[in-house]
């Protein structure tokens, strides 16, 4: 019986880019294997007003990862009197994941927030760093290649969801539509993710937190 | 296999556990006491490799008693899981426990509460909680009959349930259970579920 340690606990977390505002969503389940545990778990994270990371993978260490990233950017904070620019952030993130190249985190981050002039940013990196900067929508959580740990995950069903789903110019309340259909239908195909959604929409002035009821199955 | 589930009710938190030591296909003894006080108000009930269980919980135990004499004031539930699973972590990619944990407590300020600590060092708050393959049937249960705000009596009600769920269909079911309550009185024993007795006999 082999485990596979990044479908562990099962996840799933989607980013997307609109018009000057960007999306964050994430399942809610947290299972051990076949089993649910709970339905209410947070993903999601908020680092400052403008930037919000993703963590998808294996729990324990998605609340590691999450406790030493708030830690660096409050240093920072202290440091530099300002918060982190997203760009800054993805780099650190991707820094502290390759220190651990050869006993690595088992998580697949999703970042997403606004830079130099509310110009929004995401990003998405495989559990030892590798970065890929997407100017639509990023990806990760529960898949079958999952294990590959140099490739992105992407799950192929979500992929082809997404390219289809996915219009250029979204207003907020268009992007919370298409981020919020996209998660569901495709956590609906996989059984380690779901229990509802989780959904950050966020514009330069205002994040619109909200919780989807999917199948709760 | 051990069995241990809780769940929080209205202003307290409940939970039980097997009383069965276990080695291979031997029973040791059917007595063994895995929920242990952690302070006056948190209870840990533990299941997992006997040694790591009893050396981490009496470890965790020290430390939240060190905290209470160094600074005057005892942790909070929350505070003792959140030290209890960064333990846990920094042990993981060294020399791991296997031990699974519920903690329950309660605070003044926030009341009862539950929190679900796996091996691997997951820390998650829940209202109901279990671990080991009584898990299966406990939390189908608990599914079913949880409510917000339960009582003692209804609470105790649904610990019985589970506990007779388990004992009819799990093949290696567990003959004796311990139950302990924890609310703003304190946390202490609430009683024993008992099929299988200790026998003793007369010396020779």
């Amino acid at each position: 019986l082999v485990i596979q340690i990044f479908e562990y606990n099962g996840s799933a977390v989607v980013a997307m880019v609109g018009k000057n505002c960007f999306a964050i969503a994430s399942d809610r389940r947290l299972g051990v294997q076949l089993q649910t545990i709970a339905t209410d778990f947070k993903r999601i994270s908020k680092i400052h007003d403008h930037l919000f990371i993703g963590l998808s993978g294996l729990a324990t260490d998605v609340q590691t990862l999450y406790q030493r990233l708030v830690f660096r950017h409050k240093l920072y904070q202290l440091r530099e009197e300002r918060d982190m620019k997203p760009e800054t952030f993805a780099s650190l993130v991707s820094a502290i994941l390759y220190e651990k190249r050869f006993g690595p985190y088992l998580c697949q981050p999703v970042i997403a927030g606004f830079g130099e002039d509310d110009k929004p940013f995401i990003c998405t990196m495989d559990s030892i760093g590798a970065k890929e900067l997407a100017k639509d929508f990023v990806v990760s959580g529960t898949a079958s290649e999952s294990l590959y740990p140099v490739k992105p995950c992407t799950n192929q069903i979500w992929f082809e969801i997404q390219k289809a789903s996915y219009k250029k110019c979204n207003e907020a309340e268009e992007l919370f539509e298409t981020i919020s259909q996209a998660l569901l239908s495709s956590v609906d195909r996989d059984c380690l993710s779901g229990w509802g959604g989780h959904v950050y929409v966020v514009t330069p002035n205002e994040i619109k937190e909200r919780i989807l009821k999917g199948r709760m199955d | 296999m051990e069995c241990v589930f809780g769940l929080v009710g209205k202003g307290f938190a409940i939970v039980a556990a097997d009383t069965s030591a276990v080695h291979s296909i031997l029973l040791h003894k059917n007595n063994e006491d895995k929920i242990m006080l952690l302070d006056s108000h948190k209870l840990v009930a533990a299941s997992g490799e006997p040694g790591d269980r009893v050396q981490f919980t009496e470890y965790v135990q020290k430390n939240v008693s060190l905290y209470k004499f160094r600074n005057g004031i005892p942790l909070t539930t929350a505070a003792a899981a959140n030290f209890t699973r960064g333990e846990l972590a920094t042990a993981l990619r060294k020399n791991p426990y296997s031990v699974n944990i519920l903690m329950a407590g309660y605070d003044e300020e926030s009341g009862a509460s539950l929190y679900y600590i796996d091996y691997i060092a997951t820390l998650h708050k829940v209202d109901k909680g279990a671990f080991g393959y009584g898990s299966y049937f406990s939390l189908s249960t608990m599914d079913r009959h949880y409510r917000e705000d339960m009582s003692v009596e209804e609470a105790i009600e649904l610990v019985d349930k589970c506990i007779l769920e388990i004992r009819s269909r799990l093949v290696v079911a567990p003959p004796n259970f311990v139950i302990k309550i924890v609310d703003k009185d304190g946390a202490r024993d609430y009683a024993w579920r008992q099929s299988v007795q200790d026998v003793t006999t007369a010396a020779v």
